[in-house]
């Protein structure tokens, strides 16, 4: 293939918002309310639809029988280059928000570089995206001020959350190969300008919320390079079930 | 108003006119801004359209729909989805705001008050059925991608709020 660097880019964007929404698509009629039920699966949709763009793209590059379909269902899991983060459980609302909390800051920080890509399909796709991911990160904020700065059980469960899906944050800054590939061409985001940014903006959110930042120096990594933690099997179990059951299935 | 000219070809007008919204029957495609383009080439019909949210599975329904309503006026046709640029609920017309809120669901505001409605609680977003401005949010998110769920606090209506998108 030609564009491998770019196909393979492109995955490394776009598998971050299939395996959210997967997650946050667990949710629809498990809500822990009506309200943040429908929030959760609209914002699951909208990672979904980002997703359908990507991958569309991804499909003509590659060309031959690939589909937008078979990038999502056929793969297997070390062909998967989502973070760790998203592809961690929902556990409950505060895991559930923390994790699309920590996605989110740094999604819109990477989707405002995307836009000056020189690949006009991405530009294209990052500003239709950046407007959807606002509006999460506003939702997203908010429930973490909310429930940390709120009684101290919402508090303590915000706390441990924070505390534990932290170790994931730092992989988001990663380079791999088809980063530097893509950086070098003036196609790509250079992740790690991201990251003090990133840092800062959510510890500015976190000490409104009366969360204590972790000073942990130690994180964990693997997904970018298809190495996943033991959740992303069960996962994909489920999300690949009916198109490896019934191959070529429509709605 | 951003101005991004639609260039639809004046012999398909009527005919993609008559194509509405499945997820609101009332409001026509073209007073929706989602169709961008429509050129007749070579005996064959080329219409652009373009996505509210991406996710919008109303999207797939709405390239069939034209589709069919063209192939009833004797065209072929063919439907691509575009995303540049970026939609924006300033690309419904007045006749579309006018028929949404005859549907139940407050048009959008402008980017200021909308903002003011959905993070600072502001009462701006007028009932649909009443009239009244003393409404609450309940929820950022609606039944659907592009709404916000609102109450009415005086006749306690619950309705849709169509939300701003630049
Ligand atoms: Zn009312």
């Amino acid at each position: 293939m030609k564009n491998e660097n770019l196909y393979n880019y492109i995955l490394g964007i776009a598998d971050n918002n299939l395996i959210l929404g997967q997650r946050l698509g667990e949710l629809c009629g498990h809500g822990p309310s009506l309200e943040t039920d429908i929030a959760c699966t609209n914002i699951s949709l909208d990672l979904l639809g980002q997703v359908r763009s990507y991958y569309q793209y991804a499909s003509k590059l590659k060309g031959e029988e690939t589909t937008e379909d078979s990038i999502a269902f056929l793969r297997k899991e070390r062909e998967y280059v989502n973070v760790l983060l998203v592809e961690q459980p929902n556990t409950d609302f505060a895991y559930t928000i923390v994790r699309q909390f920590l996605f989110d800051i740094y999604h819109n920080l990477f989707l405002e570089e995307l836009q000056k890509s020189h690949d006009i399909t991405l530009t294209a796709i990052a500003k239709k995206s950046i407007k959807e991911a606002n509006y999460h990160k506003r939702f997203s904020s908010d429930w973490v001020r909310r429930l940390g700065d709120g009684t101290p059980e919402s508090n303590a469960k915000i706390q441990e959350a924070i505390d534990n899906l932290w170790t994931y944050t730092d992989e988001l800054f990663h380079q791999t190969e088809a980063d530097k590939a893509m950086v070098k061409e003036g196609i790509g985001v250079d992740v790690t300008l991201l990251k003090s940014k990133y840092y800062e903006i959510v510890n500015e959110v976190l000490t409104e919320a009366t969360i204590t930042v972790p000073d942990t120096k130690w994180f964990q990594k693997g997904g970018k390079n298809g190495i996943h933690t033991e959740h992303m099997g069960y996962l994909l179990n489920d999300m690949q079930f009916m198109q490896r059951t019934y191959p070529n299935m429509e709605w | 108003m951003t101005t991004t000219a639609q260039n639809i070809d004046k012999r398909l007008e009527e005919i993609l006119t008559s194509v509405s919204d499945p997820e609101i029957p009332v409001l026509s495609i073209m007073d929706m801004g989602v169709v961008r383009s429509a050129i007749i080439k070579d005996d064959m019909v080329h219409v652009e359209i373009t996505p509210t949210y991406s996710g919008c599975p109303a999207m797939d329904v709405i390239g069939d729909d034209i589709q069919k309503a063209l192939a009833e006026a004797d065209y072929k046709s063919r439907v691509e989805l575009v995303l540049a640029p970026a939609w924006t609920t300033d690309w419904i017309t007045p006749k579309g705001r006018r028929a949404l809120e005859a549907y139940g669901i407050a048009a959008p505001l402008n980017e200021e008050a909308d903002k003011n409605v959905l993070l600072g609680g502001k009462q701006l977003v007028k009932c649909t059925n009443c009239g009244s401005k003393n409404t609450r949010m309940v929820s950022q998110f609606g039944s659907t991608a592009c709404k916000a769920q609102f109450q009415c606090n005086d006749c306690q209506e619950p309705f849709d709020y169509f939300k701003c998108l630049k």
